[in-house]
């Protein structure tokens, strides 16, 4: 008898086997979700009881086979044979196989008898298979299999009790390899796969009764206009922009509630605190800093939502399908489409959606050029600098040009994009082609339960371990901007007037320029014209790594302060319009629209007087942003799905080398042709 | 004679497999998935650009790429 105190369960079966709901069933909401140490395959586990005894129900990755060609059958193998120190060896595995699919699914757990592991089966979908007319005698499959088989049912309980008894009473015992394999048969080395299909099918024959596979005639009818040569592309297309358009829609209420929430938090927090370097790091370090990431959390829930439904009704594998010729034509898996279109909207859930791609090179290459697609953050970049020196200009009479731009800035990320799939795929990234052999699974009603709560999970997973490491960075940008704080102009200002005027670098949440305080900007002018801000700024670390990058950044046309902006919106890239607005003077109220801020940038000029913004200016920067790694959460999240530094660093260091070198033949470029 | 492969079935047709050719991953993963001698599948259709194809076998559909149903000869 095996330890009564540590009883531990495996759960194990195929893809769309039904694993996920059961699993949910069994553990209901306790369970704990992690990543295996030094892989990014998710974990998940869960209290189980039996017969009055706790136990540990983990749960292996989706797979068809234990012969570990992919990582998740190399995880789920070796957990069954105890070699993941974190996983105690299970005591027994409770194999889901799917009614509808017997075939296949009983594959697997032919594999599961020869590493000698206890075994019960559950038998899914069982209603569906027994609505269709067929029957399946599951004492005779039980007999056959010479282990316990149950039917269940996760929404109405059926079999779940019988389950938790059937697996304690294995608890202990040696299962029996019920057919024998002949090592030295002439089927050369797969005559062990030929031997298992031979079991299986003698014993679906023995206990099944059905005239006819006529399950799929449903998916066959759906799949006929759906994976349609070109209606199939068209509902395509069509899905996606109702999907988008709903995620833009309807997260814009509740992330400008977000927004001000997190506002009115600092606002409470300053007025709470006494004023000084506690109150300000709290309130424009932690709270905008954390804040600024948490606002997406209304769009990642409805993507994931999207993604949930989509996969989980089947027809993801369909969209893949559908596109797979297209995109390993650049080197990347038809399942890559999703992922990279989610990214229009903003990296961070395209980048999690890229799980669902299983070969880890395809994995990587997706997220890596994620970042070229011009996510929501680049568009108060684009607004600013198209309202500065382009608005209302028409070519033809008619075609705007801020249109125009807009649209070659998305393209220019997008063409980007391909050039640098190709290139991975090619050289680190190269890889033979993975095989590309996907289940089409029967279209299926999305289990509401399962997708609510792999939509609850993904989120908690995105605030609490992306938020760690982004208040890290806050923190860090917060400082940078801070300090030091001596040196403020002619050194009059007593402790307590520096004090009030301490400066509320805001540049981490935009959302406090709106509601924030032109007043106090007014407040703090100086006799020079300049305000304590823009003072601060100049002086501060921030502000001498402007002055230390202003060669670097020279061949480009930017000066220092268009460098502080640079370095500040490498948190972020919306943070740039509102470092300008503190570098420029015009108070922190001003937002892309402002009238001032286009003003001053307009009127900005440099010690010889010539401006130091001019069209192709603003043409570089718009170029540099859509290509440049501007965005720590970005980088956060790639860490954690990746697992390892090296590859948010590698994205880091070649999209800025990228960025670089294409806004310096823009300007120079566009020096030569006589512009700017 | 040239073996016929899955990629010279026509939609709608159904064929035995007789053999899976190659030793490495991919014919692994096809003999896995239950694409074994004696088996008879039905080539369903192919993607809108010509490939993948799909197959019906076992009472399920699979998706694969053209290179790997090069692997499978059917009568």
């Amino acid at each position: 008898m095996a330890d009564r105190q540590h009883i531990t369960v495996a759960l194990a079966g195929n893809p769309n086997a039904g694993k996920t709901t059961l699993f949910n069933a069994l553990t209901g909401l306790k369970q704990k979700v992690a990543n295996y140490p030094g892989v990014t395959v998710e974990r998940k586990s869960g209290p189980w009881t039996l017969n009055g005894h706790a136990a540990d129900l983990i749960d292996l990755p989706g797979l068809y086979s234990l012969d570990a060609t992919s990582l998740d059958e190399h995880i789920a193998r070796d957990i069954i044979t105890g070699e993941r120190p974190e996983v105690p060896r299970p005591n027994a595995v409770v194999a889901v196989v799917d009614a509808t699919n017997l075939e296949r699914n009983l594959y697997l757990v032919t594999q599961l008898f020869e590493f000698g592991v206890p075994v019960v089966v559950a038998l899914t979908m069982i209603d569906q298979f027994e609505k269709q007319k067929h029957q399946i005698d599951v004492e005779m499959l039980s007999a056959l299999l010479k282990t316990p088989v149950v039917a269940v049912n996760a929404k109405t309980g059926r079999g779940i009790d019988e389950l938790a008894e059937k697996v304690n009473d294995v608890i202990g015992t040696t299962p029996e390899v019920p057919y024998v394999f002949d090592e030295t048969r002439e089927d050369g080395p797969h005559g062990k796969i030929f031997a298992r299909y031979q079991f299986i099918s003698n014993a679906v024959q023995e206990s099944v009764w059905h005239s006819d596979h006529d399950k799929h005639r449903l998916s066959e009818k759906i799949d006929r206009v759906l994976t349609h040569r070109f209606f199939g592309l068209v509902i395509l297309v069509a899905i996606l922009l109702v999907v988008f358009q709903t995620i833009f829609s309807w997260a814009t209420l509740p992330m400008d509630l977000l927004e001000s929430g997190f506002g009115a938090l600092s606002e409470a927090t300053k007025s709470a605190l006494p004023e000084g370097i506690l109150a300000d790091l709290i309130a424009d370090g932690i709270i905008a800093g954390v804040g600024g990431v948490v606002v997406f959390l209304p769009q990642i829930l409805l993507l994931f939502l999207f993604i949930s439904l989509l996969e989980d009704s089947g027809y993801m594998a369909r969209a893949a399908f559908l596109l797979d010729k297209l995109m390993s034509r650049i080197g990347l898996h038809g399942k890559a489409f999703l992922p990279l279109i989610s990214s229009f909207a903003c990296a961070i859930p395209g980048i999690m959606a890229t799980r669902t791609i299983e070969s880890r090179r395809d994995r990587f290459a997706t997220i890596l050029i994620a970042p070229f697609m011009s996510c929501s953050a680049r568009l108060p970049v684009y607004t600013l600098m198209i309202g500065a020196f382009f608005g209302g200009q028409y070519v033809m009479g008619f075609i705007s040009v801020g249109a125009l731009l807009m649209l070659a800035m998305y393209a220019i990320g997008i063409i980007v994009a391909i050039a640098v799939a190709f290139v991975l795929k090619r050289t680190v990234l190269k890889a033979p082609p993975p095989p590309f052999l996907m289940e089409l699974p029967p279209y299926r009603l999305p289990n509401l339960r399962t997708v609510v709560q792999n939509m609850l999970t993904r989120a908690w997973l995105f605030l609490k371990r992306a938020g760690t490491v982004i208040l890290a960075i806050s923190i860090i940008l917060w400082a940078l901007m801070y300090f030091p704080r001596q040196g403020l102009e002619s050194g009059v200002l007593s402790p307590e007037q520096e004090q009030t005027q301490s400066l509320r670098s805001e540049v981490l949440s935009p959302e406090q320029e709106k509601e924030g305080s032109a007043q106090d900007s007014r407040l703090n002018t100086s006799d020079s014209g300049q305000t304590q801000d823009s003072l601060q700024l100049k002086r501060s670390f921030a502000g001498r790594l402007g002055h230390a990058i202003e060669p670097v950044i020279e061949p480009l046309g930017f000066d220092w302060k268009i460098g502080v902006a640079l370095i500040a919106s490498f948190a972020a890239r919306e943070v740039l319009v509102s470092t300008l607005s503190i570098i420029y003077n015009v108070g922190r109220d001003a937002n892309e629209e402002s009238e001032t801020l286009i003003s001053a940038i307009r009127d900005e000029k440099k010690d010889d007087g010539t401006p130091v913004w001019t069209p192709l200016t603003a043409l570089t920067l718009m170029v540099f942003f859509v290509l440049a790694m501007q965005c720590m959460s970005t980088l956060a999240v790639v860490r954690r799905e990746t697992n390892s530094w090296t590859w948010p660093i590698f994205m880091f260091a070649y999209m800025t080398v990228i960025a670089y070198i294409a806004a310096l033949l823009t300007y120079q470029g566009g020096k030569l042709l006589g512009f700017g | 004679m040239v073996k016929t492969t899955l990629t010279d079935v026509v939609p709608g047709r159904s064929v035995r497999v007789t053999a899976v050719s190659g030793s490495g991953r991919i014919t692994q993963r096809l003999l896995e998935m239950g694409i074994i001698p004696g088996v008879s599948l039905k080539v369903v259709k192919s993607a809108p650009f010509g490939d993948p194809i799909e197959v019906r076998l076992r009472g399920y559909s699979l998706a694969m790429r053209r290179s790997e149903a090069a692997a499978v000869e059917v009568a």
